[in-house]
C-alpha cells in the first residue's frame, strides 16, 4: 500500500484530517513528527494546515528549519511528491521549494468559508485526476492567505504553467492574480491555501450539487498522488 | 552587554495590512497629522563579549536567512547598541 506521511509541527491542527483523507482515498497514512530524522519510507508527504511554532516570526518561518524539513527539502528536490496546505504552503515558500509568500489578508480579517477554485494545471503529482479548468469547491480558512510574488517570478509562473489553482467567484484574501496554489518546475511540489482534506467524505464536505455537505472535491488531490506514485513504481517497460 | 539591533520592514511595494490598521485608528484618537503608517519589526540580539566583524557578519546572515523573508521584507538596518543600564560584568 502506498504510504503518505503527514507532518505534525507544534501547533498543527489539520494533521488528523489529512491522515483521514489519505485513508479515505485508499492509502496508508503515516504520522511524521517535526523532530523526526527520517521519513519512514513514505512515498509522499503532506504538510497540513494550522499553525507552527506560534507563527510568531512569520507563518511557517521556523517550521522550515525543523529537522524533518531538512529531509523533506532534500527529497522534494529529488522528486518526492509534497503537498503543502495553508500553513504547509507557507512552510514550502519559506523553504524556497515554492515561489512567493503569504501576508495578511487584504481585508485584515480571518475567513472561513467554502471556496470555488479552478484547476489550472492537471500535470502535477497532486492534480492529475482533475480535468483542465475543472471547477471544484473546498473549504478555506486563514488570516495570512494573501499570496504575493515578484513581477519576475509571476512572469515565470505564468510562462511555465505553474499556477495550479485560481480563486473563482471571489478572491478571498487579495492574492495576486487570484492565485490559490502553485507548483515547482518538476510538478511534484504543490502548495495551496484552501483545504482539500476537509472535503473527502459525503456528509462532512462543502455544499454541492448532490446536497448540503456532500462535496468531496478534495479527494482528487489524494487520488492523484496515489496514481502518480503507482506510476513511478511500475517497472519500466523494455 | 552589547546588542545588535536588526530592523526589518515590509517591502515598499507590499501592502502592509498591519500598518493600514494602525493608520485607520490614529484619526479616531485625534492624530490627523500622519498620512500613512508602515509597521516593521525590531530584533535585539544580545551579545556576550565584544561585537566584532564576525558577530556583525553572523547578524547579517541571520537577518537575511531567518529574521526576514526577502520576498516580502527588507533588512533596513543593522547596528550595535551598548548597554545604557551599566549592568554588572
Amino acid at each position: 500500500m502506498i504510504r503518505i506521511g503527514v507532518i505534525t509541527f507544534p501547533g498543527t491542527l489539520d494533521d488528523r484530517d489529512a491522515l483521514r483523507a489519505v485513508r479515505v482515498a485508499g492509502a496508508e497514512g503515516v504520522p511524521l513528527w517535526h523532530a523526526d530524522k527520517n521519513l519512514h519510507q513514505v512515498d509522499a508527504v503532506i504538510l497540513p494546515g494550522g499553525f507552527s511554532y506560534g507563527d510568531y516570526l512569520r507563518a511557517g518561518a521556523i517550521a522550515r528549519f525543523a529537522p524533518v524539513m531538512e529531509l523533506v527539502i532534500d527529497q522534494a528536490k529529488q522528486g518526492l511528491p509534497v503537498l503543502g496546505i495553508c500553513n504547509g504552503f507557507q512552510v514550502l515558500t519559506e523553504s524556497h521549494l515554492l515561489p512567493g509568500s503569504m501576508i495578511k489578508n487584504n481585508h485584515r480579517t480571518f475567513i472561513c468559508r467554502e471556496q470555488a477554485l479552478s484547476v489550472e494545471n492537471t500535470a502535477t503529482a497532486w492534480t492529475n485526476q482533475f480535468t483542465p479548468g475543472q471547477r471544484i469547491t473546498i473549504p478555506i480558512k486563514n488570516q495570512d492567505g494573501q499570496f504575493v510574488v515578484s513581477d519576475q517570478q509571476l512572469a515565470e509562473l505564468k510562462a511555465e504553467g505553474r499556477i495550479v489553482f485560481r480563486y473563482r467567484g471571489w478572491n478571498p484574501n487579495g492574492s495576486r492574480e487570484d492565485i490559490a496554489g502553485v507548483t515547482n518546475q518538476a510538478g511534484n511540489v504543490v502548495g495551496l491555501m484552501p483545504h482539500p482534506e476537509h472535503a473527502v467524505e459525503p456528509g462532512f464536505g462543502p455544499d454541492g450539487a448532490a446536497g448540503p455537505r456532500q462535496g468531496t472535491d478534495g479527494l482528487g488531490f489524494f487520488a492523484s498522488v496515489i496514481r502518480h506514485v503507482a506510476g513511478i513504481k511500475q517497472p519500466v517497460a523494455a | 552587554m552589547a546588542r545588535v539591533i536588526v530592523d526589518v520592514m515590509p517591502k515598499p511595494e507590499i501592502l502592509d495590512p498591519q500598518g493600514k490598521a494602525v493608520a485607520s485608528a490614529l484619526p479616531r484618537l485625534g492624530f490627523t497629522q500622519f498620512a500613512a503608517v508602515r509597521q516593521g519589526k525590531r530584533f535585539e540580539l544580545e551579545v556576550e563579549g565584544p561585537v566584532d566583524q564576525a558577530v556583525l557578519d553572523a547578524a547579517q546572515q541571520a537577518a537575511t536567512t531567518l529574521l526576514s523573508n526577502p520576498v516580502i521584507e527588507d533588512v533596513v538596518a543593522i547596528r550595535v547598541e551598548g548597554d545604557q543600564g551599566g549592568a554588572a560584568q
